[in-house]
């Protein structure tokens, strides 16, 4: 004769179990649902630990070949470095949203740094390309080298152009479209945006992956330092 | 003896010496004769550049086709109808090879061509785009850095975007012009512009229709290679104007 505690405890311990496999498949789904609607690649929203602020992008449209500026309000970091990079991800982001004028796939997180490095005294010719200079060998953690007197020196800290270094990630490059206009587009954005941000910034490389790269994506010469002008971001 | 002897040995000299008059005479007037004419048509040589190729197919186009495919058919195309017209035409492959940019400025700048047209295919925007290079406008140097020659070539290449695009444009296409940066272009030093074809319209992102001509339209291939012809007949002509 099972006693009758027992019978009542069995009961409870068999209603806890049920009740415990409907949690649990209750929450698999709500799981799966939210899996589903990552794929949507929604826009990364910005840490909203700074106060939002206005920004100015330079947007890319395939349609007819111009850059128009747009103003964003966006939560933005007072580290510079970090700052480009938040303004470049809500650029991106804008590219990777359905309907994109400019539709390249990656979004935000395609922007793996920014570093912000003054001119180097050896400028390039305007528009021409920077030679053997290696940006690389510019980036934090590589070792001061011995440079000519930089004509630049005896201008303030505050007002000195900046170059920018712009680290893309692989998966940008090898998921952007190929061609010249929208490879060109999306290189001139990006110049543009950063230099309509922050005035300072006059020349920008790219990187992909921390590494020089020829292309793009097969059109786009990423070898050259770019000039970033107020005539960048015209249409 | 003397005198009878003397007659055969003098006549041989007298010919030779008449022989000789006679052929400086023609000489003579044969340089004048060529001086007489205008002078000869300059040789006119275009460099047609199919971009991509081999390992590199560039851009995934239309129903699986590759950019690198589309370049060579059109870079086949368009010398078919510029040698029609008696114009001299070197390409930097005749097959799906894969070419160095370095060594496709290599054969253009060997050719000393008046014109150099890289052809490039995307499905991005709609129209030709047409690029020169954004280097800055330079002086020619006896010696330049192979990687920005054109620089001293810009302004000419300018002009030739300029002919080229009314040259599409009268044939009813959509044309954009653009500076941007590309390794083979940037090292040639002739007047080089970069020719982009996408669909003739963009596709609607509403409705997600196809474009109006696709890239792999016959007709539409065909517009753009005579556009470009009739543009390099009238470039012929502007570079033989004094």
């Amino acid at each position: 004769m099972i006693p009758r505690y027992q019978t009542i405890l069995f009961i409870v311990l068999l209603v806890a179990s049920v009740a415990m496999g409907g949690v649990l498949w209750h929450l698999r789904e709500r799981a799966h649902q939210r899996l589903v609607a990552g794929q949507d690649s929604a826009p990364t929203q910005a840490p909203a630990v700074a106060p939002a602020e206005q920004a100015t992008l330079v947007v890319a449209n395939d349609d007819d070949n111009s850059l128009l500026r747009q103003a964003q309000s966006l939560p933005l970091p007072q580290d510079p470095g970090e700052r480009a990079r938040a303004i470049l991800g809500r650029l991106l982001d804008l590219y990777a949203a359905p309907g994109s004028g400019h539709p390249v796939a990656g979004g935000a997180n395609s922007v793996a740094q920014v570093f912000l490095l003054p001119v180097p005294a050896q400028n390039p010719e305007p528009g021409a390309e920077s030679g053997n200079s290696n940006a690389s060998s510019a980036m934090p953690g590589a070792g001061p080298k011995p440079a000519a007197p930089n004509p630049t020196d005896s201008v303030p800290s505050d007002t000195r152009p900046l170059l920018a270094v712009v680290n893309l990630t692989g998966a940008f490059a090898a998921g952007h479209p190929s061609g010249i206009e929208t490879e060109t587009l999306t290189v001139l954005s990006l110049c543009g945006t950063l230099h309509a941000n922050l005035p300072r910034v006059t020349q920008v490389r790219f990187l992909v992956d921390g590494q020089t790269r020829a292309t793009l994506a097969g059109h786009a010469d990423l070898t050259r330092t770019y000039l970033a002008t107020d005539d960048v971001a015209q249409p | 003896m003397r005198s009878i002897d003397s007659v055969p040995m003098r006549a041989p000299l007298m010919v030779a010496l008449a022989a000789v008059v006679a052929a400086a005479g023609l000489r003579a007037g044969s340089v004048a004769a060529q001086q007489a004419p205008p002078a000869p048509p300059s040789r006119f040589v275009v460099v047609l550049d199919a971009a991509h190729g081999g390992d590199d197919p560039g851009g995934r186009l239309t129903g699986g086709l590759q950019e690198k495919a589309f370049t060579l058919a059109l870079s086949v195309r368009l010398r078919s109808l510029l040698a029609a017209r008696g114009i001299q035409v070197v390409t930097t492959r005749e097959s799906d090879s894969t070419v160095d940019p370095n060594r496709r400025a290599d054969i253009a700048n060997h050719a000393n061509a008046q014109a150099c047209l890289s052809l490039h295919a995307t499905e991005s925007g709609s129209g030709v785009h047409l690029y020169a290079s954004s280097l800055a406008s330079a002086e020619p140097t006896r010696f330049a850095a192979f990687k920005t020659a054109q620089a001293a070539w810009v302004t000419r290449s300018l002009a030739l975007a300029g002919v080229v695009n009314s040259s599409l444009l009268r044939a009813g296409l959509s044309v954009s012009l653009g500076r941007t940066a590309l390794l083979a272009v940037d090292s040639m030093t002739c007047p080089a512009v970069a020719v982009e074809i996408a669909p003739k319209s963009p596709p609607d992102r509403a409705t997600g229709s196809p474009p109006l001509a696709d890239l792999d339209d016959p007709d539409y291939q065909a517009q753009i290679a005579e556009a470009l012809a009739a543009a390099l007949l009238e470039w012929r002509t502007e570079a033989r104007e004094p």
